[in-house]
C-alpha cells in the first residue's frame, strides 16, 4: 500500500513555493483553522483522541490525551517544541522551512481546542533559517488576520511568538524547555509536581507538542478522525516521518506508514547500504534508542509496540545506519560524547556517569583499554540506569542520562567480541576506525 | 535570552559589560545572567571571530567522515577547535548534531548551513572567508559554492543571512539583507 503523504505533500507537489501563504491557501490551507473556530473544546479534543495521533517528539504519547490532561486554570499556553536536536533527526527542520503555514494552522487548531491565547514556537538556536521562515509566515498570518485578535472574524485571540534557543539539546525536554523559555538555565524540572499540563510555563497549564504532531492537525481535521485512523491499516495511526542517515544510498526524510519492516526501510526506501557493503547495525529512533542488528531485527515491523517489544523505541524517527566497516566502539563513543556534552549537570548519575563512559570508550578506541573496561562501562551504566534494560529505569530527573547508556547495551549484547579485540590488540581493529576520536570541547566552552 | 543575543550583536561576543547591561534591564544580578549564559553553547563569552565555522562531528556526520572536514578546516585556517585567529576573523569549533544528517557532513558559518561538505570544499570555504570577506553570509550561496547533496529540496534561494557569530533572526535585528553576490 502506498503511503498517502500528509505533512510533506505540499512541499513535494510545489517545491518552489510551498512555504508561502499564497501557495498554502491555494492548496486548501487555513480552511480547517477557520472551521475550528466554530467547534467546541470537547469536539476538538475528542476528534484528536479518537484519531489516535501519537506525539512525534520521541515519547509517542497520545496527543489527544495530552490535551485532555490540561488543567482548567487559565491562561494556558501552547509551546511548539522545535528544539530538534536528537542526533540523526532533521525532519522538523524540513517541516519548519518548507511548510511553516501548516504548523501555524496546527497551532490555531490547538489553541482553539485548549483555550490558549499565546503560543510559543521554541526553535533551536542553530536553525536560524528555519526560524526566519517561520517568523515570515507568522507575520503573513498576522497580516491576514489569522493570528492576533479576532482570528477568522471570531472572538478568539491568539498571539504567536517565535523564540530562538541557545544551543542546548536538553531544552527538547519539555520542562527544561519551559525553564529556558522563562529565561533560565535549561534544567529539567521534577515531575511531579511540575507537569506542564498543570504547572508549566509561568506555573500555568501548558501544552508542549512537537512540530510534526502539530503539523498533522489540519490533515486530521480535514479528513476526520475515522478516516485518519484507518488510513494506513496499522495500529499506529497516520503517517510518520523518518530521518534516514548514515551508510545508506538514499538518506533523507521520508513520510511513511507504520508497519513496514526495517528491511523495507533500509533496502527499498533507503536504497541499501553504500558501495554494496553489509549492514552491521542501525539505531532505530535517534541516538537515545537501543541499537538493532540485522540477524535479529531486520524483519520486524516498524510500529511503536513491535519496537518496544524488541527493546528499543522509534523515538524521534531518526534511523542511523552503520555498515560493516564501522567501528562500534567509535560510534558508541561519539554518541556518549554527545550526552556527556549535553548533560545539564543537575543529577550526579548522568553528569558523572556520561563523562566516565566517554573516557572509558575513548581509551578503548585509542588502544589504552584495559581488560576490565567493558565491565566497568556496564557497571557505570548500571549506576545511571539500574538493570540496563529498556525502557530504562530512572535515577535522574529526566531521561537524558538513562538513554545515554543505549550504546553500552549494544556493545554488551552484540559487539562484546569487537570491544575485546580493541583491548587485546591495543587499538581499533575495524577498517574505518583509523582516526582517533576528537576530544570533548567541554561544556563551559 | 534574546537580550543575550542582542548583547552579542552589539559587541561581537558576550562581554561582562554586556551581561551587566542585560542584568540591569532584567532587574537581576550579573551573576544570575552569567549562570544562564554559561549554560548555553551559543552565547560566546570569549572573543569570537567575524566568522564562526562550526563543523558537525556527531554520529551521522562522523559516519560520513565529518572528522576529516573538521581537520581540513583546522589545518587550512590554522585555528584549532575552540579558538579564534589573531586577526579576529575566524573561529573554529566542532559541534554536536546540527540537523543536517541526510547530507552529512555539515558545516555552519555563523549558523548558516552548508550540507554535503568535503575536506577539499572545506578548505575552499576557509580561503573564501579569508579573501572575499562577505559582510553577509548566506546559506544558499555557501551551499552552491561549497556544498554537495542536501538533506531535502531547500526550495527557492533567499538573499538573507548572518552578519556575525550569532543567529540571523528578524526579531533580533540581526538579519543581513545585502545581496551577497
Amino acid at each position: 500500500m502506498t503511503t498517502p503523504l500528509l505533512v510533506t505533500k505540499r512541499m513535494v507537489d510545489h517545491p518552489g513555493d510551498s512555504h508561502t501563504i499564497a501557495r498554502y491557501e491555494s492548496t486548501g490551507g487555513y480552511a480547517q483553522g477557520k472551521r475550528a473556530v466554530g467547534l467546541t473544546r470537547d469536539e476538538l479534543v475528542e476528534e484528536i483522541k479518537e484519531c489516535g495521533l501519537l506525539g512525534r517528539g520521541g515519547a509517542a504519547f497520545p496527543a489527544g490525551l495530552k490535551w485532555s490532561f490540561l488543567a482548567p486554570a487559565r491562561p494556558a499556553y501552547l509551546i511548539v517544541n522545535a528544539d530538534e536536536s536528537e542526533p540523526g533527526t532533521f525532519k522538523d527542520r524540513q517541516l519548519l522551512e518548507r511548510d511553516p503555514h501548516q504548523l501555524i494552522e496546527g497551532i490555531i487548531i490547538t489553541a482553539i481546542a485548549n483555550e490558549v491565547h499565546h503560543a510559543f514556537v521554541y526553535i533551536r538556536g542553530e536553525y536560524s533559517k528555519s526560524a526566519r521562515r517561520v517568523q515570515t509566515a507568522v507575520d503573513e498570518a498576522y497580516a491576514k488576520g489569522y493570528l492576533g485578535s479576532g482570528i477568522f472574524g471570531s472572538d478568539h485571540e491568539l498571539e504567536v511568538t517565535v523564540h530562538l534557543g541557545g544551543g542546548a539539546y536538553i531544552c527538547g525536554e519539555e520542562t527544561a524547555l519551559i525553564n529556558s523559555l522563562e529565561g533560565l538555565r535549561g534544567e529539567p524540572r521534577l515531575k511531579p509536581p511540575y507537569f506542564p499540563a498543570a504547572k508549566g510555563l509561568y506555573m500555568m497549564p501548558t501544552i508542549v507538542n512537537n512540530v510534526e504532531t502539530v503539523s498533522n492537525l489540519p490533515h486530521i481535521l480535514a479528513m476526520g478522525a475515522k478516516k485518519y485512523s484507518g488510513l494506513t491499516g496499522s495500529a499506529d495511526t497516520g503517517t510518520f516521518m523518518m530521518s534516514l542517515s548514515g551508510h545508506v544510498n538514499r538518506p533523507g526524510n521520508y513520510e511513511l506508514a507504520h508497519g513496514i519492516t526495517w528491511r523495507e526501510l533500509i533496502y527499498d526506501i533507503g536504497g541499501g547500504i553504500r558501495a554494496g557493503k553489509d549492514l552491521k547495525a542501525w539505531i532505530p529512533g535517534g541516538a537515545s534508542a537501543p541499537w538493532f542488528v540485522p540477524d535479529q531485527h531486520l524483519d520486524l515491523e516498524i510500529t511503536k509496540d513491535a519496537t518496544a517489544a524488541a527493546g528499543s523505541m522509534l523515538g524521534s524517527g531518526a534511523v542511523i545506519v552503520m555498515d560493516e566497516d564501522t567501528c562500534m566502539v567509535r560510534a558508541a563513543e561519539r554518541i556518549i560524547r554527545f550526552f556527556a556534552h549535553e548533560s545539564c549537570g543537575q543529577c550526579t548519575p548522568c553528569r558523572e556517569g556520561t563523562t566516565w563512559l566517554e573516557m572509558i570508550l575513548r581509551r578503548i578506541e585509542e588502544g589504552q583499554g584495559r581488560a576490565v573496561d567493558l565491565d566497568l562501562a556496564i557497571d557505570v551504566s548500571d549506576g545511571i540506569s539500574i538493570g540496563l534494560a529498556w525502557p530504562p529505569k530512572m535515577t535522574t530527573i529526566c531521561p537524558l542520562g538513562p538513554s545515554a547508556v543505549s550504546p553500552i547495551m549494544a556493545l554488551r549484547d552484540f559487539f562484546r567480541d569487537e570491544v575485546e579485540a580493541h583491548i587485546a590488540k591495543g587499538g581499533c581493529p575495524v577498517k574505518s576506525g583509523g582516526r582517533p576520536p576528537e576530544t570533548t570541547g567541554g561544556e563551559e566552552e | 535570552m534574546p537580550l543575550l543575543y542582542l548583547a552579542m550583536a552589539e559587541e561581537g561576543h558576550l562581554t561582562n559589560q554586556g551581561m551587566e547591561e542585560v542584568a540591569s534591564w532584567c532587574g537581576i544580578t550579573p551573576s544570575q545572567v552569567l549562570a544562564v549564559a554559561s549554560f548555553y553553547t551559543m552565547y560566546k563569552r570569549e572573543r569570537t571571530g567575524q566568522y564562526l565555522v562550526s563543523c558537525c562531528t556527531s554520529i551521522s556526520c562522523m559516519l560520513a567522515d565529518g572528522d576529516d572536514v573538521l581537520a581540513a578546516v583546522e589545518d587550512e585556517s590554522g585555528v584549532p577547535h575552540g579558538e579564534t585567529d589573531d586577526e579576529g576573523l575566524l573561529s573554529v569549533e566542532h559541534v554536536e548534531c546540527i540537523g543536517a544528517c541526510g547530507a552529512a557532513p555539515a558545516v555552519q558559518v555563523n549558523y548558516e548551513l552548508i550540507e554535503g561538505v568535503t575536506p577539499a570544499k572545506a578548505r575552499e570555504l576557509v580561503q573564501w572567508l579569508r579573501t572575499a570577506r562577505p559582510r553577509v553570509v548566506n546559506t544558499d550561496e555557501m551551499q552552491e559554492l561549497f556544498g554537495g547533496e542536501r538533506s531535502f529540496d531547500w526550495g527557492p534561494r533567499e538573499e538573507r543571512g548572518a552578519v556575525g557569530p550569532y543567529p540571523a533572526f528578524q526579531p533580533l535585528g540581526t538579519v543581513g539583507s545585502e545581496v551577497v553576490d
